[in-house]
């Protein structure tokens, strides 16, 4: 099995589907012969062309009226907003558009699109780049949210979504890009979509996360583990729909959990799944649910990101105070 | 594609408008702006300072001490002779490369510096400093603009609005929006797109299907022209007339500059080998603005090396200073981002306050 970083990963994903279906089509800003800003589609436009692999002008709500358009056609765009900071000038296309086809059109049509995209923090970009708006993502009927943690899911989940017949927004953590390489296998595997991965098992208290802060979780956990406490870390994979038959199986074994996200706190995904633990499994709890999450405020100028980001050690604290409820 | 003869017809009135040609000399000297010597010197000296500048900037940004950074080389022209044109009660809405036309208009280098670190403070404009923080979101600039002209005329300013995009910048759907709001309401506004040929990878020949941007002016209804914009004194002029065009209540204008970044497209990671060949890059070096407006100087006794080494000088003494300033800047606190948050802050924000001062004083 090769080793990748989650980059390579990504791409190798979209080379399977390139290969695998011909109505696949992968456009944006700089994707062509550049191979996208991160290099997310290095050497797709010279292996299967530029109808095939595209640069778009430079405008995000025509590239997702685009994927619209071509959707109903027959094709299967797989769409890359360079930036999810940007999402906002393509939210109609997303949220209004494609999430709505299937209803709209009584079935007739839908919007087999993957909208691909960098999001997260901790990576000092410009300001209005970074951000955790998947929540906003999250709330929209009508479009699944994915957001890998590792190589290995990357691939196997960006396949799924590609074949996917409904919306798919793919959500691609900065920090994860190149920090670490995993084995992923060659050819094409799929992952399901809505269903979460026990990243770690533990008795003592669910960790339930996604992105980066899988990570940061796990690292947690270790440092719990010194002290004899055994966390189990659930990484969602997809954020809508959740995976609830886990993540309540998980938390009838601990009878604790503590929800970690990146985004700030108001509104947000942490939120609904204290609120779905509440209903199906409150009877299970020795204590209540916290959360870990940024602040609510907008996300910070490069230089602040670093304090403003909920660390390891956040993590850690959250948890004793579950654990010592 | 084969273009219709009325298509081509529209297109082909929008040739390149030009003073001064490549070596220098004046080949439309009816279109001459009126400026004493002292001000063709400080265009002169404005441009040699930028150049000066962004070759710091670029050697500050690799030795990690500068954060985000656009470079401007190869662009001189387009942005001092705009700014230039400008009075101080005009209103700037840069973009995120549009760094020296702001510093020019008013804010402090330091200013700059902390803008491009990531600091809050790189957003406080001074007093009196009509100027919007660089835009990142490209487009919002520009319907934003048709907003403050519209503020400034019926405040009875005497004032313009002039904002700036790239060729990539032009294929928003923003783009069109902006100007035609400005023309519809007939507010003073200028739209300055500098074509630079690249937004990040992409040619501007697939932005497209239009010859000129400038032509976009025309669904808009408002006047727009090309402009070699390697030629400072071209650049000034149609600014003048932009301006006082938009003062008389006759209508905003579309500048397309052409122009070409000589460097990466940010120093983040870009590399233009990639997507550019070193024919093109030689091509465009030829047309440069310095050199040519050196040449046209001197011909007029007006330039020595003695004063372009001052102004060297001068730009490396004020930038070491800057990023002195810049480096005591207080350290950026969660406490200080949700203090701005709301002129007053809800509840959640005041618990979150209290979290984070127990925090930072640890
Ligand atoms: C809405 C939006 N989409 C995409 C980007 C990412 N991006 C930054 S610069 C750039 C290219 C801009 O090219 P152009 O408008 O020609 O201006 P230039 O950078 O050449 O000055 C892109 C795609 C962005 N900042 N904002």
């Amino acid at each position: 099995m090769a080793q990748m970083t989650m980059i390579q990963a990504i791409t190798d994903a979209l080379r399977v589907e390139l290969k695998n279906n011909e109505d696949v089509l992968v456009f944006g800003e700089d994707v062509g012969q550049n191979g996208g800003v991160f290099r997310a589609t290095e050497g797709l436009q010279k292996e299967f062309g530029e109808e095939r692999v595209f640069d778009t002008p430079l405008a995000e709500s025509g590239i997702g009226g685009l994927a619209v358009g071509l959707g109903v056609t027959g094709f299967r765009p797989v769409m890359e907003i360079q930036f999810f900071g940007f999402v906002f000038e393509v939210f109609d296309a997303i949220a209004a558009q494609m999430a709505r086809m299937r209803y709209r059109s009584g079935g007739v049509y839908s919007s087999p699109v993957t909208i691909r995209s960098p999001f997260g923090g901790g990576v000092k970009t410009p300001e209005l780049h970074a951000d955790s708006l998947e929540g906003l993502m999250a709330q929209t009927p009508g479009v699944k949210v994915v957001i890998p943690s590792t190589p290995y899911d990357a691939k196997g989940l960006l396949i799924s979504a590609i074949r996917d017949n409904d919306p798919v927004v793919y959500l691609e953590h900065m920090k994860l890009y190149r920090s670490f390489r995993g084995e992923v296998p060659e050819g094409e595997y799929t992952i399901p979509l809505g269903k979460a991965d026990i990243k770690r098992e533990g008795k003592d208290i669910s960790i339930i996360t996604y992105g980066a802060m899988v990570h940061s979780s796990l690292k947690a956990a270790e440092e719990l583990a010194k002290e004899g406490i055994e966390a189990e870390v659930i990484d969602l994979m997809t954020i809508s729909p959740l995976d609830m038959e886990t993540i309540i199986a998980s938390v009838e074994k601990t009878n604790r959990a503590i929800v970690v996200q990146e985004a700030q706190k108001q509104a947000g995904i942490a939120a609904n799944v204290v609120a779905e633990i509440n209903d199906r499994a409150i009877l299970s709890l020795e204590a209540p649910v916290l959360r870990v999450t940024s602040p609510d405020t907008v996300y910070p100028f490069a230089s602040a990101e670093d304090v403003w980001l909920p660390s390891y050690k956040d993590i850690v604290e959250k948890a004793k105070q579950v654990i010592e409820f | 594609m084969e273009k219709t003869k009325e298509l081509q017809k529209i297109e082909s009135q929008f040739e390149t408008f030009q003073i001064l040609n490549e070596d220098g000399e004046v080949v439309n000297k009816k279109a001459m702006p009126k400026l004493s010597d002292e001000q063709l010197k400080e265009l002169m000296k404005r441009m040699v300072y930028t150049r000066i500048w962004d070759q710091r900037a670029i050697s500050l940004n690799r030795q990690g001490r500068l954060g985000f950074y656009a470079p401007v080389a190869g662009q001189e022209a387009s942005m001092i002779g705009t700014q230039f044109a400008l009075e101080k009660q005009d209103w700037i809405l840069p973009g995120y490369r549009d760094i020296p036309q702001i510093v020019f208009h008013g804010v402090p280098l330091e200013q700059a510096f902390l803008w491009s670190r990531g600091h809050l403070a790189g957003g406080q404009m001074p007093e009196g400093v009509n100027v919007m923080m660089p835009q990142i979101i490209i487009g919002a600039q520009i319907t934003q603009t048709a907003g403050v002209a519209m503020g400034l005329k019926r405040k009875n300013k005497d004032a313009v609005a002039i904002t700036y995009t790239g060729d990539g910048g032009a294929s928003q759907g923003d783009f069109y929006e902006g100007m035609n709001f400005a023309g519809a309401y007939n507010v003073p506004a200028i739209f300055v797109v500098q074509n630079n040929r690249f937004a990040i990878s992409v040619p501007v020949e697939k932005q497209s299907a239009a010859k000129t941007i400038a032509q976009k002016a025309v669904a808009a209804g408002i006047h727009g022209v090309q402009v070699d914009g390697m030629d400072i004194l071209a650049v000034l002029a149609m600014t003048e007339e932009a301006r006082k065009r938009a003062l008389e209540g006759n209508g905003p204008t579309l500048i397309e500059t052409l122009t070409y970044r000589y460097g990466p497209h940010t120093m983040a990671g870009d590399d233009p080998t990639r997507y550019r060949t070193s024919d093109l890059d030689d091509e465009w070096e030829k047309k440069d603005p310095l050199v040519r407006f050196r040449k046209f100087l001197e011909g007029k006794n007006l330039w020595s090396e003695e004063e372009e080494n001052e102004v060297v000088e001068q730009a490396k003494e004020d930038i070491k200073e800057a990023i002195k300033k810049a480096d005591a800047a207080p350290k950026q606190k969660v406490t200080d981002l949700i203090d701005l948050m709301f002129e007053d802050q809800p509840h959640n924000l005041v618990e979150q306050m209290e979290d984070y001062k127990a925090k930072e004083s640890k």
